[in-house]
């Protein structure tokens, strides 16, 4: 069988990957990792996930009922990105590409924000300073580099604060991200480089990508790499938890490799059929990033149905409330393109609002 | 006052700035213990330091990039584009997230950055050393794109740049970089986007740029003694452009030249021909042209001076616009 994930001569298995918790949901000891999490904050990463799948359908619904413009699902990706985002300290800073609505959750930006982008009303959504959660970057690995600078200042300042930057397995292969790496190597840049390999960049295969694993290839910039079990909620966490304290103290930066699979399409836009086989998925559904943690909470918390059934229903409400605020988000008064193209006055602005209002569109109070 | 050159006037006008503010940082190929390959930045990162006066690896994607993180934690930072014809690596990075960056993000991240660009010919370099690419950045929506063509003004709109919230593209005419002049040190000639009267006359009008303002003010001097009144407007700023003082003076003379160094084909200067012709439609009195380098890549330079814009060419466009019969 021709997998996606398979890399010449190393299947998964025989690659070094740390993992806590197996696709059965039974907790394994690594050498170098141990968990730290009780119950209650793995039941929390449970309910994180579940929302996070949760509106994700929700938002690929709306996709196709024509609400939004696009969507970029997430489905299988939930443990990398809760792993990851509970990791995080308030005053860490993180880019995103344009996927990573489960850390953009754990940011605490309001869901109906995530989709502003998406519903082409905006192309933000969310104050980024607020939320120490930049804006998406659609250019595949841009914000790589861009990261790197945050985290030069943050060095600068003598902050205590990671910085962490989120992107693909096709990102690798930019010129932006291995840029990225040079300079964060160069300058011992206080950042985590965080790489969901899903396995496919829309139909190119990983393999496509790169003849080594991906989390090899910081060994070349001069940083430690590692790759994780990214369906494992409790593996992801701890060894994100590590990459940024490591960061924040001083000890530079670290790849990431989250070694997960993206269980839909790249977006709305996008037919998987056409370039992987169906057995291929099948292979994947036995990893679910969520069944593994229920499984384990259930066999060694022995907590109840309802529970889960309670963290069901609070999604759906979630959900709810998400397709009723995106439906009464209305379209940009056209005016308000101006208001942000420059910081300082410019004739051109100006001419081109004159213009508009004198022909009678959108608001005038600008 | 102080006589000093275009190279010197940027370095004084840059420690200033260094001085003025901790937050402005230099980032660029060999600009700390070299200097930089024109010594813009001689003895900055002795006096400034290694952690402002930052000699990066030498990748300009990289540069800006990191430039933009920078500018969301809080910094200032001056970019060294080492040549214009250097820039493309970074074109991803200036056009997808230096220009739209405030945007995106509704007027939180301030892009206050500063690109410096040694651009044009005129000095006998091998290729992609003599490049005009200004109006690729002119075009994006976003930016600000300006350039100094004397001492006293390098030494100001360098500060000016700085100090500036939008990112701006900073196009310094390298052909004038050991070209000595009369610097200010207390008073800024005027802003940052004025466009400037380099030479008055009554004739014709002639608009120029960067490294084509010297050329154009030579063509002038010619045209004097030919008995010819040649105005020559020093534009500045690219993007904007500052109309006001260009439409007064076509507005007088009734006949336009742009010069420039880049081809005219969609170009800063076909814009400004645009823009007069559309303020000034019933001034004109004859056609507006412009002289600019042929639209081929840049030549090898042995034969620069038959590519650029020269005084012939562009007294041949004088001579036209004033030989025109309507």
């Amino acid at each position: 069988m021709a997998l996606g994930f398979e890399l010449k001569g190393e299947s998964m298995s025989e690659i070094p990957l740390v993992q806590l918790l197996t696709p059965e949901g039974e907790r394994v000891t690594h050498p170098e990792y141990e968990s730290t999490l009780g119950k209650d904050e793995v039941f929390g990463m449970h309910r994180d996930m579940t929302i996070i799948r949760r509106l994700c359908n929700e938002a690929t619904s709306l996709q196709r009922q024509g609400q939004l413009a696009l969507w970029a699902p997430l489905q299988g990706q939930e443990a990398a990105q809760i792993g990851a985002g509970r990791a995080l300290e308030p005053m860490d800073f993180t880019f995103p590409s344009y996927r990573e609505h489960g850390i953009a959750w754990c940011r605490g930006i309001p869901p109906e924000n995530w989709l502003r982008l998406f519903r082409a009303v905006d192309h933000g959504g969310w104050d980024p300073q607020q939320y120490r959660h930049s804006v998406p970057t659609i250019v595949i690995g841009n914000q790589a580099l861009n990261a790197v600078g945050y985290a030069m200042g943050v060095q600068r300042d003598g902050a205590e604060e990671a910085t962490m930057v989120f992107f693909g397995d096709g990102a690798t292969s930019e010129g932006d991200v291995n840029e990225a790496f040079v300079w964060a190597g160069s300058f011992d840049a206080p950042i985590v480089f965080f790489v969901q390999n899903n396995q496919w960049a829309i139909s190119e295969p990983t393999v496509r990508q790169s003849k080594i694993p991906l989390y090899r290839r910081a060994e070349g910039f001069g940083f430690p790499g590692i790759r994780v079990d990214g369906n494992d909620v409790l593996a992801v966490h701890e060894v994100t938890k590590r990459a940024l304290a490591h960061a924040r103290e001083g000890g530079g930066p670290t790849l990431i490799e989250a070694f997960t699979y993206r269980m839909g399409a790249h977006t709305t836009s996008d037919d998987p059929t056409r370039y992987r086989i169906d057995a291929e998925v099948e292979v994947w559904k036995h990893r679910d990033p969520l069944e593994r943690v229920k499984a384990y909470l259930v066999r060694q918390h022995q907590v109840p149905a309802s529970e889960f059934d309670a963290t069901i229903a609070e999604a759906d409400a979630l959900a709810a409330k998400l397709r009723a605020d995106v439906l009464a988000m209305d379209s940009p008064d056209p005016l308000s393109i101006f208001e942000f193209a420059y910081a300082d006055v410019h004739p051109l602005i100006e001419e081109g609002k004159r213009d508009m209002i004198e022909l009678g569109v959108g608001g005038g109070a600008h | 006052m102080a006589q000093m050159t275009m190279a010197k006037a940027l370095n004084e006008g840059l420690r200033r700035a260094l001085e003025d503010n901790p937050k402005v940082l230099l980032m660029g190929e060999d600009i700390g213990k070299l200097g930089g390959v024109f010594r813009v930045t001689d003895g900055l990162q002795k006096d400034f330091g290694e952690d402002r006066i930052i000699d990066s690896p030498l990748a300009e994607s990289g540069i800006v990039g990191t430039a933009v993180g920078l500018a969301i934690r809080g910094y200032r930072p001056v970019c060294e584009i080492q040549f214009d014809g250097f820039v493309y690596p970074a074109f991803d990075q200036i056009v997808s997230q230096v220009a739209k960056l405030h945007s995106r993000s509704h007027g939180v991240y301030k892009m206050a950055m500063v690109i410096r660009i040694p651009f044009g010919g005129q000095i006998g370099a091998i290729e992609h050393h003599s490049e005009s690419p200004e109006g690729y950045f002119a075009h994006t929506a976003g930016l600000r794109v300006v350039s100094p063509t004397t001492p006293n003004d390098a030494y100001w709109m360098i500060q000016q740049a700085i100090t500036h919230d939008d990112p701006i593209i900073f196009c310094e005419p390298k052909c004038r970089y050991w070209e000595k002049g009369e610097v200010d040190l207390d008073r800024p000639p005027r802003g940052l986007f004025d466009a400037h009267v380099a030479r008055e006359g009554s004739d014709v009008t002639v608009v120029a740029y960067g490294p084509s303002v010297r050329t154009a003010v030579r063509a002038a001097e010619a045209a004097s003694a030919e008995g010819r009144s040649v105005e020559v407007i020093d534009a500045r700023s690219i993007a904007p452009l500052d109309l006001p003082p260009m439409v007064a003076s076509v507005q007088k003379t009734g006949r336009l030249v742009v010069v420039a160094e880049a081809p005219a084909n969609a170009s800063v200067a076909s814009e400004i021909v645009a823009r007069l012709t559309e303020e000034c439609f019933y001034s004109l009195r004859a056609p507006a042209l412009r002289v600019t380098g042929y639209h081929t890549p840049y030549p090898p330079s042995r034969v620069e001076e038959e590519y650029l814009p020269n005084i012939d060419r562009i007294l041949d466009a004088v001579d036209r616009v004033m030989g025109f019969e309507s």
